[in-house]
């Protein structure tokens, strides 16, 4: 864990004012459509969930392997760059989380999504910053002199005197590294990282980050719908065996398996866990529209699957650390799912596909192969990005209309089975804390 | 090259297209070789070597699952697809290579059409073709689509 000092206070939360719609005497099992659309709604969440007290995924260390490595991303709605800088002799290297944003004029200076450099130079008036954003130099700064007729001088323009470079560095984030994962926080004052996760997520995060990782590659979609319905899609467990073929034909994740759900202390973030059976019909497929009895794959070789020891009994298991991250091991198929806000009605969704330094060849291979079944074209991934878009254009047009969100009851509680939607309501639980409606 | 190759080569890449765009993608993987490839992947990744794709079908069976998955599994807004493809720039594999095959690239622009919008374009960028002989037809031993596009507007269902 490394932590910088805050230079730049959070100033006062200038949206935590404006009035937001009435949640009204409904459950918080009954959302209103007005949270995935309403723009204060929206500018109120980032400030208070993405800008303050909470801790965003930013990226993992084996993306930026060498000194000087960076790779840009977003925050909430805001750019920041995560940066390697060599450690002095005999120290490890660190990474720095900056916001993109020159303190002179707020040219975002990084233009690339990855390089190397020695610093960071704004173009547009050469302010230039170490990569752990202190301002080392800008230019003018004591004016140009002019020599005149007569060979004496005279100083034109230049910052006055108590202009301090110390004071003008970029924004720097507070940076938290776990297991080669890098979060960080615009809010210096936020809780240690460990405690925001709490121990039973935290222990299934540590399952996933327990030996240096490898890079796979990276899958980028736009899905025009509110961030917060990717976050509930992974904290529902109903859905997969009835919305997705393969999950419940291949017995990946369906209503008849050992299933729990789990969640931190305060509802936040969540981890379905779940061991696979061997498919088929039974009377959990009565019904279910999506169950193919006798189908079989032409070429098996998209499911050859290949028990870890690390798994250490669960098959599958997706967590959701609100609110930017979705973390995903569907048998030998390993991603973290980056959500970055781009308006009420869209998001950005960024999969980081990876797998284990120590892999032999034919499991990268096997990792690669079961990629196929997740992300943008994913068998069982791109029904869900549909699906979503579907719930946006409905609530969009009716932003009284509310969910229903009451399988498995109204309560917010850990279950040893995957009929349920108490994750979902246990996050709307939160979110109405934070944001005070 | 002559003209009867060439003739032949862009007639494969047409009917890939042609094919793509109707409502039946069932003879699609007839234009690959039975242990042929495809690949869809981001140019991002192209061009930093990482192996990550949006699909990657492994032999001809694999196609069959994808195109099996199109029509009967994968639950999305219908859609249509048109490709409009350049003219492919064409080099024979170099002499002496065993099995005489065509390395073909061509630029495309895939445009998806949804049911009450307007069209968009789903994906662009070139096709990096492989292509061999086999039994007197020509066949793709293996095709990679390379998009520019690497944000994707929502999910991409159909192989481009």
């Amino acid at each position: 864990m490394h932590a910088t000092i805050p230079i730049h206070p959070i100033p006062p939360d200038p949206v935590a004012q404006a009035a937001l719609p009435a949640w009204g005497d409904a459950p918080t099992s009954r959302a209103p459509g007005w949270v995935y659309t309403d723009a204060q709604v929206y500018a109120r969440e980032m400030e208070q969930l993405f800008y303050r007290g909470h801790w965003c995924y930013v990226g993992l260390e084996c993306e930026i392997p060498k000194a000087g490595d960076y790779k840009r991303t977003q925050i909430g709605e805001r750019s920041v760059v995560m940066v390697r800088e060599r450690g002095r002799p005999g120290q490890p290297d660190q990474i720095h989380v900056v916001e993109n944003r020159c303190a002179h004029r707020g040219v975002q200076f990084v233009r690339e999504r990855t390089g190397n450099t020695r610093s960071f130079v704004c173009p547009y008036h050469q302010w230039t910053y170490k990569l752990n954003g202190d301002l080392v130099g800008l230019t003018f700064k004591n004016g140009v002199e002019r020599v005149n007729d007569d060979g004496s001088t005279t100083k034109r323009g230049g910052m006055d005197a108590d202009f301090q470079l110390c004071d003008h560095g970029l924004t720097k984030l507070k940076v938290a590294r776990r297991g080669g994962v890098v979060f960080a926080s615009f809010d210096h004052g936020v809780e240690s990282f460990e405690d925001y996760l709490g121990p039973d997520v935290l222990h299934y995060f540590d399952r996933v980050f327990h030996k240096p990782l490898k890079l796979l590659g990276i899958n980028r979609q736009r899905i025009p719908a509110n961030w917060k319905l990717m976050q509930e899609n992974i904290k529902d467990p109903y859905h997969p065996g009835l919305l997705h073929t393969w999950f419940v034909t291949f017995g990946l994740w369906r209503a008849d398996q050992q299933s729990q759900m789990v969640m931190d202390a305060k509802h936040r973030h969540a981890c379905m866990v779940s061991r696979r059976n061997e498919g088929g019909a039974g009377a959990v497929t009565q019904g279910v529209t999506s169950f193919k009895e006798g189908m079989q794959l032409n070429d098996k070789a998209l499911l050859d699957i290949v028990p870890e020891a690390w798994w250490a009994g669960p098959t599958v298991v997706m967590m959701t650390l609100f609110p930017s991250l979705i973390i995903q091991q569907q048998v030998n198929s390993l991603s973290t799912r980056h959500i970055q806000p781009v308006e009420p009605g869209v998001f950005d969704f960024v999969w980081t596909h990876f797998g284990f330094e120590d892999d032999t060849d034919e499991m990268t291979q096997r990792r690669l192969r079961q990629a196929n079944l997740f992300g943008p074209a994913g068998f069982v991934s791109a029904d869900d990005g549909e699906v979503i878009e579907f719930v946006q254009q409905a609530y969009a047009a009716n932003t009284q209309a509310r969910t229903i969100s009451e399988q498995d009851g109204t309560g917010v509680h850990n279950t040893d089975h995957n009929v349920t939607e108490t994750l979902i309501r246990g996050m709307y639980g939160y979110w109405r804390a934070q944001m005070g409606v | 090259m002559d003209f009867i190759t060439y003739q032949a080569i862009t007639s494969l890449l047409l009917q890939s297209a042609h094919i793509l765009d109707s409502d039946d993608l069932s003879t699609w993987p007839d234009l690959f070789m039975p242990d042929g490839q495809y690949r869809l992947q981001s140019r991002e990744n192209f061009d930093a070597g990482l192996p990550l794709s949006v699909m990657h079908l492994t032999s001809q069976a694999m196609l069959r699952d994808r195109v099996y998955a199109v029509a009967q599994t994968i639950y999305h807004e219908p859609y249509y697809q048109r490709h409009v493809c350049s003219a492919p720039a064409l080099l024979m594999d170099a002499q002496g290579d065993a099995d005489g095959g065509v390395q073909a690239q061509t630029s495309y622009i895939v445009i998806r059409t949804q049911r009450d919008k307007m069209p968009q374009i789903l994906s662009t960028g070139r096709y990096i073709d492989h292509i061999v002989q086999r039994d007197g037809a020509w066949l793709f031993q293996s095709r990679s689509a390379i998009f520019d596009n690497d944000l994707i507007p929502n999910s991409i269902i159909k192989p481009v």
